[in-house]
């Protein structure tokens, strides 16, 4: 099936992971032979249910370079070039994705998602972009002027919570995990000098916050156990009990119960003291595990009060007696053993605490760790997808592209749902051009604070160059020492103070080279903001919101950086839906003004673009009620 | 812990964790424990090998006795294109070497034998019985034996031509539960078996039936009727097969435009399969197998 606009394509992959794997086989097998494939990590245990090229003995090695060497074992002639590294490294610039027919995405994070988005656009490139999550999957088509680019539709941001649930009142198991990991255990074995949340409390107390200090801190000659006891009493006893006293607090909510080691583990005060020989004395660090040293062996187990208190002890005295130069470096990372454990038992004792359910060391670990689950099939399916698409794109057959929505269950008789592409958003920040609002004190905000949680966190822009008409504000990345200072003394005025002052009506340009994305930021002053609502004192509008940003707009923390999105924005699953229409990304931007008398006219334009294509290409008809089945009635 | 009794072993936990965080321990441990017949590899057959045996299925029996040709070889990734390697070995023996290596946990045999030459009994040690590459006639007759078998075997048919696909599965009586809202409900399937599903007069099919289902009940009926191997007909044969078309529709009372024309050509053209479809069926028929085994027993 080789035909030469495939022969000659120049295919570029971002990923090599489950989806990676089963696109570079599929378009190896399909008869494309030139193809680059780039990807930063290397492999892990849990990657081999799934991403086949890999094997037990590349464990560590480098995914893009692997997954090259085993197709080219079937396919030995082709050329493919593997770049082990981050696809927004600055070698892969504009020029770089210009050589390319098309880019193929296998990402899983939004973050390199938008980069590559911009980049194909400045490149002029098209992009079919695709994710998965379990049995969900999608596959979405991006050609620059004729597509929405990926970013003309919100997608959801990552998950964060308030700093108050997380600190005084949690209420869900998560809440629990994000308290261990990201409060207890960063102030145990993270860094000292970092700002610490973990003993905030509604009312005063501040008096005593230096005791509160030591009691942290772990002096030479201390016994572990002992000190291990000290730590669990105060963060599970005496700062819950402390919270308590406050009692507007509780008013509506259930009351935590305070928990003290001695009356969790009265029975067993000197079991762990130095209790050497059960140590697992294999000098490697990260084989250290308190599930061993205490005989527990199923991960899918739900510990008791007692066993979490057993292994919250045992973790801790390991970190001390067995990691000890870890301490004081150590973010929480998945796929340490021990640190999951002391997690798992520091999020589960709390939990008791507060009346929620208590999670097995799978479970929590699933949680802390943002772990997508996954499995082959559904990679492979989307991986096919990707492919048909990409041989549309090099044919230039437009009225052909489809986003392809790939369901947990069939609905309407089909599990594969086509949809033809929308247009580009003309209010798109990214693609069009648009302008954005913003609403802040000019002379309160500082410009850093604009670059940093602004032009970076909510525009994307990595390393941004910010412009007042044809003044010079502040430019990241290499810069000249003269300027240096410059830029840093920028960063520190206020917006009405700037060289070149911002005030309101002023249009600020913020470009990204790199990206080749330019962006109009009108001001607009505005005296007062909400603390609660808009604690940052600045407002965003007419950009793209990610949707299910924060529970409320507070002060919140997320659980952890490295956050895998969802693949999907709203795929609303109905089991006995007759309806078509069921899969909409979001809000539908084109809704006519007046569609809420919804005449059957306005129904029909509706359904139109989300109408399920019904031609001879179909790729699946399923009959029946059951996924996967080809059942036929017998009438 | 469940009535099982065994666990997963750690290797297990560990290479299987983002498939258990899908369907949880106990369904692993079911899929672990199943047991599957495949007869004729193809590209689509090989995607689907390589989709359970990733996931951990028990045991995986291949049968293919043809030698490699280069049309085999071309869409099938488990093979590599080495004469030195795959001279002298059937497209069972070189599939199974490859499969072993994705996953060591899962055993996989080669069997030798023309489809109809396996007995009852030797279907019945299986979970799974997955036919392609043969003749109508040949699954039907295969499904027969599956089902008398003394306990229940699955059946899956598989049959991928130019970008094309189609498979059939029969899981007999199948119960299973199904979430709706907060309840689990228990629910029931009896699945006809190849020959009945087969015969439905074309009349009495769904409205919407996919036109793909007429024009391969086509060529099948062209190829038996030619005593021709599964698979084995070209542009050459294509104003024969538009004949038979209209005679069967005729037959059938239905309308010619069901089965057009330029659907059958396609099909009599390229009877190669396109790998991208055979990623997309063999993923979709991976996952029937996946969530049937769940409910084994």
């Amino acid at each position: 099936m080789a035909s030469s606009i495939i022969k000659d394509a120049k295919v570029l992959m971002v990923g090599a992971g489950g989806i990676g794997c089963e696109l570079l086989k599929t378009l190896a097998l399909s008869g494309f032979s030139e193809i680059h494939i780039i990807d930063m990590d290397t492999i892990e245990v849990s990657n081999l249910n799934r991403q086949f090229l890999f094997r037990q003995s590349h464990v560590g090695q480098s995914k893009a370079k692997v997954a090259r060497d085993a197709v080219l074992k079937f396919r030995p002639k082709i050329n493919i070039t593997s770049y082990h590294a981050n696809v927004k490294d600055p070698d892969f610039n504009v020029d770089f994705f210009k050589q390319f027919n098309v880019v193929l995405n296998g990402l899983d994070n939004l973050d390199a998602r938008r980069h590559v988005n911009r980049l194909c656009l400045a490149a002029d490139v098209p992009l079919v972009e695709s994710g998965t999550t379990g049995f969900l999957g999608q596959v979405t088509v991006h050609v620059k002027g004729r597509t929405e680019c990926y970013e003309c539709q919100p997608k959801p941001a990552p998950k964060t919570y308030p700093v108050c649930t997380i600190t005084s009142t949690p209420s869900k198991f998560v809440h629990c995990i994000v308290w261990a990991k990201e409060l207890l255990f960063s102030k145990l074995f993270g860094d000292k000098n970092q700002d610490n949340d973990l003993n905030v409390r509604s009312s005063d107390a501040a008096s005593s916050s230096k005791n509160i200090e030591d009691i942290f801190e772990h002096s030479k000659d201390e016994d572990i156990g002992q000190y291990g006891k000290k730590i669990f009493d105060h963060v599970f006893g005496y700062n819950i009990e402390l919270a308590l006293s406050n009692e507007e607090t509780w008013k509506n909510r259930n009351r935590p119960k305070p928990i003290y080691s001695k009356d969790v583990l009265s029975d067993e005060l000197d079991k762990q003291n130095g209790d050497l020989d059960n140590d697992n004395a294999c000098g490697d660090g990260f084989s250290v595990s308190a599930m061993s040293s205490l005989g527990m062996k199923n991960p899918q187990d739900i510990w008791s009060l007692k066993e979490n208190s057993r292994v919250f002890l045992e973790a801790l005295r390991l970190f001390f007696t067995k990691r000890e130069k870890d301490i004081g470096n150590l973010s929480f990372d998945k796929d340490d053993q021990l640190a999951v454990e002391f997690v798992t038992a520091a999020a589960n004792i709390r939990a008791a605490s507060f009346g929620i359910p208590l999670h097995s060391l799978f479970e929590a670990k699933g949680i802390a760790g943002n772990i997508v689950h996954a499995v082959a099939t559904t990679n492979a399916v989307i991986a096919g997808l990707i492919v048909i698409e990409a041989i549309k794109v090099l044919k230039n057959d437009i009225k052909s592209y489809r986003m392809t929505y790939c369901l947990e269950h069939p609905a309407r008789n089909t599990l594969l749902m086509p949809v033809e592409p929308f247009e580009p958003n003309k209010s798109c920040y990214v693609c069009s051009e648009s302008p954005v609002l913003l609403e802040i004190n000019t002379n309160r905000s500082k410009l850093k604070d604009v670059v940093e949680k602004i032009i970076k966190a909510k525009l994307g822009m990595s390393l941004p160059l910010v412009m007042n008409a044809s003044n010079l504000l502040y430019e990241a990345g290499d810069i000249e020492d003269d300027m240096v200072a410059i830029y840093n003394a920028n960063l520190e005025k206020v917006l009405a103070e700037l060289p070149s002052p911002v005030t309101g009506g002023t249009m600020l340009t913020v470009e990204d080279f790199q990206q080749e994305l330019k962006c109009n930021i009108n001001i607009k002053h505005r005296e007062e903001f909400d603390e609660e609502k808009e604690p940052d004192g600045m407002v965003l509008s007419g950009w793209t919101q990610p949707v299910a940003a924060a529970e409320n707009e507070d002060k919140s923390v997320s659980n952890g950086a490295n956050t895998s999105d969802a693949p999907i924005t709203e795929v609303e699953k109905s089991e006995n839906d007759d309806d078509v229409g069921i899969i909409s990304p979001v809000k539908k931007r084109k809704l006519p003004d007046d569609s809420d008398k919804s005449n059957t006219a306005d129904d029909e334009r509706h359904h139109k673009k989300l109408q399920v294509i019904d031609d001879e290409d179909d790729l699946v008809m399923l009959d029946g009620n059951l996924d996967g089945f080809k059942k036929r009635r017998v009438s | 812990m469940n009535g099982d009794g065994e666990e997963l072993t750690a290797q297990e936990t560990a290479l299987y964790d983002r498939q258990i965080r899908v369907w949880g321990a106990d369904a692993q441990r079911r899929l672990s424990k199943a047991h599957v017949l495949v007869y004729g590899i193809k590209g689509t057959i090989a995607e689907f090998c390589k989709n359970i045996v990733l996931a951990g299925v028990g045991s995986l029996t291949l049968i293919d006795d043809r030698p490699i040709t280069e049309e085999l070889l071309s869409s099938n990734f488990l093979i590599p294109p080495d004469e030195n390697i795959y001279n002298g070995k059937t497209i069972a023996q070189l599939c199974c070497d490859s499969l072993k290596d994705f996953n060591p946990m899962v055993r996989v045999f080669v069997e030798k034998g023309d489809l109809s030459s396996f007995d009852v009994e030797f279907f019945g040690k299986f979970d799974v019985v997955v036919v392609s590459c043969c003749s109508r006639s040949a699954k039907k007759l295969a499904n027969e034996k599956c089902r008398k078998a003394s306990k229940r075997v699955a059946f899956y048919t598989v049959d991928c031509r130019d970008s094309c696909g189609e498979v059939f599965v029969d899981l007999q009586d199948y119960k299973y539960q199904k979430k709706k809202m907060e309840e689990t409900i228990e629910c029931h399937l009896k699945y006809p078996c190849f020959e009945d599903a087969l015969s439905v007069p074309w009349r009495a099919l769904h409205r919407r039936m996919s036109k793909l289902y007429f024009a391969m009940r086509v060529i099948e009926k062209f190829e038996e009727v030619e005593g021709r191997s599964a698979g084995d007909v070209s542009d050459a044969d294509l104003s024969n097969v538009l004949k038979l078309k209209k005679e069967l529709c005729t037959a059938q009372s239905l309308n010619e435009s069901h089965v057009p024309d330029t659907l059958l050509e396609r099909l009599v053209a390229d009877t190669t399969e396109f790998p991208p479809v055979s990623a997309v069926i063999g993923g979709i028929l991976g996952q029937v197998f996946y969530r049937s085994s769940w409910f084994t027993r």
